[in-house]
């Protein structure tokens, strides 16, 4: 029986419950397992040496005076992690990030790793390599290192996607483009036009758990590595990849984990202390430090972004184009080519046109963030958008409204959108309280759109029944926001249980088929979609089972709430069995009872959001305070709600962060100068308010239960929502994020000053 | 109280399972008396640390920033822990922490403007360990609650080798982590005055956060009344606007005489903007700095005003 993922519209009784979460008991206990919790005996501590230039050739490394301190077991240069990548340039990036070959690229790019007894050791060992660095030239903004005359980070680039060929080598990888219908017609056909240039500054993620492993090589070629991952198959392949290593005898073992948001879908020290086990025999441990997290893990893209937009006076956009050049760090990325893809799809637009850079910077490779690209490109169009609003004199929602998407609508980026979300959000926004509530003096309020695709792919999940009638779910994706708590919700409504009786984990790599990593919004999404069909596939063996039980065919066997019913009068006096009553039975019927699945989910519906922000700023110091934050948001079917709810508020809350004060700042030298919790400045609780929120249910017609992905969109519109409200209540346009109490002081005294 | 310092010693080498402990190559030391301690800091051969709170000490150590052969916990020395009230006014022990301030009433009510600065320093945790004499040793330009003792006149008991002196702490800070201390020498009291009638002091801080965060720019202002209500006498101090806190003794000028009224406080701003001498950085640029210093000093000056029972 084939596996129908088809929309069936079912009554629930287990999804959409609030049950306590799984791992909640472990983790205010401290019992929980984090990356850096892991130990074996005899293990040693890695520890890397990084560049502190944001551009260097290497000229030569001497490590034997780190050699012979006692204590190190082990000394890794690029010449331990011999290139194996046979042409993949996108595993070439990866490996010279792992450990810098040739030139050191970034402030932070590790050059050398040891192994040691202690950290006191290893530290004193990076101390005793001596590297002999040529320092280059080097370029950190995004618009400064598109500039013809920039430094060049990679003289092997040549910009792709241009009509010719350039004959020159450029920082810019790519240009990607976006978009149909004629812009230029349509910005004839405008009575008003909006046009203006924004930026955005690098964020990082801001995870609370550093990076952190153990790795363990054994002699005969197997190996062992526990780390925290947003994706652990994802790490078995690429560290297999690049240690030589064959995938099946890698086997991965993910922890929990204290944050990823996009930054753990991406190796960056594994294969590092892979290789110092290899070399050293012995298990090794490495934990980033939080400097070491912040210079050489995976932030987000700056980015530059000019925006266009004609409407005719009854409201109607009649053109929207936009140029968007994204920081990928000094390694090709797609990242400006995503927020060309999103940036206009909230609306139907006859003409549209988006034009993607990516852009080599002497900064950390640009990782996913959160529905990443999204919410840069969003900040510039729905600043816009807000500000044609304005000029028409419409009202910012009903703007909206008139222009936005609906199902049959082409978007901006090629496909026609099935049943979406982007209109009921609006609608729920225009009717929502908070649109009511008063305002003081010096506050503004602003609302903004928010889209991202979402994501399905490959899946595998076994169910197992135990004698005891309870069910354990192991699945390959991991856990990185309640996902344990909706898979065991939807285990236990397909198979007609109770939520207490399912036990779900995240199995190891060696133990389920491939699985790709919880990214694009897909853990709930596809893990779910695989959990009903490995229930599906356990109950047809129920249905034999009760069936043998009562020695009668097994197509008069049905199963309903939990139990199979045999069907027909003929069979009056058989009662149902329970499942419980089948599995204390299964040793005697056939063995074990387990369900597997294996499958690529398709068709993760599209997801959309409104925010509405409502913002305080002292005219006098440029501070600001976020007064009231509501979020409206389609999760399609929310599993466990509050988890949802959860997601909403944390979006927003990252987003509050990124549209206020944080920001990568570097000196004049390339140099991060502010690594650290203390001046990379991600709100603490008391700058937040409540974050209210509000569940839209439009069911995706691809999933059975109608799931959409529910964790990246929320990040998506809260940098424009709170431009707006920022804007609204100094009545000056804020162009540049973070707007941070400088930046807003500097804007209100160039407009007092005329 | 000991079993908790022995932890922290550990935690330099030992915190982890993966750390073997080192011991040999960091003294740590307990003296009972300042003499011992003194003497102990004066006969230091390799770089030498005072442990109060810890909460520069530690996080730089950690940080890899200093690796000190000598750290002198001050903690058990007699009297160096507590608050007392003298005939001329307080005395603060170098260890007090400074939430000990924030529950000390009568210090609270004299000097309200110094301990709302020792009480903005990090979070709750790390004001149950920190020191506003550390604070005023790790020489920071952007210490919370240095202004606020500047502004005061505080001054500092000074013990070394060749015995006792009390200075006024602004001359205790002189560049970004460096002090006018000799070797061998440490604070053992920070001493404030006794308060006359009509006198009030505040403090005030930019941050772009709510809390757990450093100075932008800061002001501490310090007044007295005359019977009238006329400003008698006033002091001013910025912080994180020069290399050390400054004491803008103009922007106190321009205040007596006055109740505060519009265009002294302009004055007052525009005096103030004028002091500094900050730099771009990480935390703020130049021209925000120079502003908001201004409006800060406003705004203490405001509140100082109305707590000295001006109206």
């Amino acid at each position: 029986m084939n596996f129908d993922p088809r929309y069936s519209g079912r009554n629930f009784s287990s999804v959409g419950t609030r049950p306590i979460r799984p791992d909640g008991v472990d983790k205010v206990t401290g019992r929980a397992r984090y990356g850096a919790d892991f130990n074996m005996a005899g293990q040693l501590v890695g520890r890397v040496l990084r560049s502190p230039h944001a551009h260097a050739v290497i000229k030569s490394i001497d490590t034997s005076k780190a050699e012979k301190l006692a204590g190190v077991k082990a000394v890794i240069t690029a010449k331990d992690l011999p290139d194996l990548t046979d042409g993949d340039a996108a595993m070439y990036d990866i490996l010279d990030n792992s450990m810098a070959r040739k030139k050191a690229l970034y402030d932070g790019h590790a050059v050398a790793a040891v192994a040691a007894i202690d950290a006191r050791t290893a530290r004193q060992a990076l101390k005793l390599i001596e590297i002999d660095y040529e320092v280059l030239p080097h370029v950190t903004d995004v618009d400064e290192a598109a500039h013809h005359h920039a430094p060049l980070i990679n003289d092997q680039v040549f910009t792709e996607g241009l009509e010719e060929k350039p004959a020159k080598p450029s920082n810019v990888t790519k240009r990607t483009q976006f978009g149909h219908g004629d812009v230029h017609k349509g910005f004839a056909e405008a009575d008003f036009i909006v046009e203006r240039s924004f930026k955005t500054e690098q964020t990082h993620q801001g995870y609370i758990e550093p990076h952190a492993c153990v790795a363990s090589v054994n002699p005969d070629g197997t190996a062992e590595l526990w780390v925290c991952t947003q994706g652990h198959f994802v790490y078995r392949q690429h560290c297999a990849q690049l240690l030589g290593l064959e995938a099946s005898k890698l086997r991965v073992t993910s922890s929990e984990i204290g944050g990823g948001f996009g930054g753990k879908t991406h190796v960056w020290a594994e294969p590092v202390a892979l290789a110092l086990s290899r070399k050293a025999g012995r298990p090794v441990k490495l934990v980033m430090t939080r400097d070491e997290v912040f210079r050489a893990s995976g932030p987000t893209s700056a980015t530059s972004i000019d925006v266009k937009i004609g409407a005719r006076k009854d409201g109607t956009i009649t053109a929207a184009e936009a140029t968007l050049r994204y920081s990928c760090g000094p390694y090709a990325g797609s990242w400006a080519e995503i927020g060309a893809m999103t940036a206009f799809a909230c609306y139907k637009l006859e003409n549209v046109k988006t034009v993607g850079y990516e852009v080599l910077v002497n900064r950390p490779k640009t990782a996913a963030y959160r529905a990443p690209s999204a919410p840069m490109a969003a900040f510039a169009v729905e600043s816009a958008v807000d500000e044609l609003a304005k000029e028409l004199g419409m009202d910012a929602v009903d703007f909206r409204i008139k222009n936005a998407a609906q199902e049959g609508t082409r978007s901006s980026y090629g496909p026609v959108y099935g049943p979406i979300g982007i209109g009921p959000t609006l609608e729920a926004v225009k009717s929502h309280p908070h649109m009511k509530a008063p305002l003081k003096a010096n506050q503004g309020r602003g609302m903004a759109c928010g889209f991202w695709f979402n994501f399905g792919g490959q899946t595998c999940t076994d169910l197992n029944i135990g004698m005891d009638g309870t069910v354990s779910l192991a699945v390959g994706t991991v856990d990185v926001g309640g996902s344990r708590a909706s898979l065991s919700l939807v285990a236990a409504e397909e198979l007609g249980i109770d939520y207490s009786n399912v036990k779900a984990i995240v199995a190891d790599t060696s133990s389920l088929g491939y699985n790709d990593m919880t990214d694009g919004s897909r853990g709930t999404f596809s893990s779910s979609m695989a959990t009903i069909s490995a229930a599906r596939n356990a109950i047809k063996i129920l249905k034999d089972r009760a069936a043998q039980m009562w020695d009668i065919p097994v197509e008069d066997v049905t199963w309903e709430k939990g139990h199979a019913i045999a069907k027909g009068e003929k069979y009056g006096n058989l009662s149902p069995l329970s499942l419980k009553d089948i599995a204390a039975k299964s040793g005697t019927t056939g063995g074990p009872i387990a369900g597997h699945s294996e499958l690529v989910a398709d068709g993760a519906g599209v997801s959309f959001a409104t925010h509405i922000c409502d913002i305080e700023v002292d005219p006098e110091t440029g501070a600001t305070r976020v007064i009231r934050y509501t979020v409206v948001q389609d999760a399609g079917k929310a599993v466990h709600p509050t988890y949802v709810e959860g997601q909403y508020q944390g979006g927003a809350a990252q987003g509050i962060g990124w549209a206020l004060n944080e920001e990568y700042i570097y000196g004049k030298d390339g140099r991060l100068q502010n690594a650290g919790f203390l001046d990379y400045r991600i709100p603490v609780c008391s700058d937040l308010p409540m974050i209210d929120t509000q569940i839209l249910e439009i069911p995706n017609p691809n999933h059975p239960y109608g799931v959409r992905g529910v964790g990246e969109t929320s990040i998506v519109p809260p940098l424009a929502a709170i431009a707006n409200a920022v804007s609204n209540a100094v009545g000056v346009r804020m162009t540049h994020i973070p707007m941070s109490p400088p930046r807003i002081l500097a804007a209100l005294e160039a407009e007092r000053e005329g | 109280m000991h079993e908790r310092d022995g932890h922290y010693n550990q935690t330099l080498y030992n915190g982890r399972s993966d750390y073997d402990h080192q011991g040999e190559t960091m003294r740590y030391i307990r003296p009972l008396s300042i003499e011992d301690a003194v003497g102990e800091l004066a006969k230091a051969v390799g770089p030498a640390a005072i442990l109060a709170g810890g909460s520069d000490l530690l996080v730089r150590m950690k940080g890899g920033f200093i690796e000190p052969e000598l750290i002198v916990d001050i903690k058990a020395i007699g009297g160096l822990a507590d608050i007392a009230e003298t005939a001329d006014g307080f005395r603060i022990g170098a260890a007090v922490p400074c939430a000990v301030l924030g529950e000390n009433k009568a210090l609270k009510q004299a000097w309200p403007g110094v301990v709302e600065a020792a009480n903005l320093i990090g979070s709750k945790q790390v004001q149950g360990r920190c020191t506003i004499t550390g604070n005023l040793c790790n020489a920071s330009p952007a210490a919370d609650s240095v202004p606020a003792l500047v502004a005061a006149a505080a001054q500092a008991v000074v013990a070394g080798p060749s015995g006792k002196r009390t200075i006024a702490v602004e001359t205790v800070p002189t560049g970004p982590g460096r002090t006018s201390l000799a070797k061998g020498e440490m604070i053992e009291a920070i001493l404030l005055d006794k308060r006359p009638e009509h006198a009030g002091d505040a403090y005030l801080r930019f941050i772009p956060r709510t809390e757990m965060d450093i100075a932008v720019v800061s002001a501490g202002v310090n007044l007295t009344l005359d019977e009238k209500g006329a400003i008698k006498t006033a002091r001013v101090a910025l912080g994180a606007a020069a290399p050390t806190v400054l004491l803008v003794e103009e922007a106190g000028q321009v205040l007596i005489g006055s109740k505060l009224d519009e265009e002294t406080l302009e004055r007052l701003a525009k005096i103030c903007s004028g002091a500094c001498r900050p730099i771009d950085d990480k935390r703020g640029t130049i021209e925000f700095r120079r502003k908001v210093a201004g409006v800060l000093a406003q705004r203490a000056a405001t509140t100082a005003y109305k707590r000295a029972g001006g109206k």
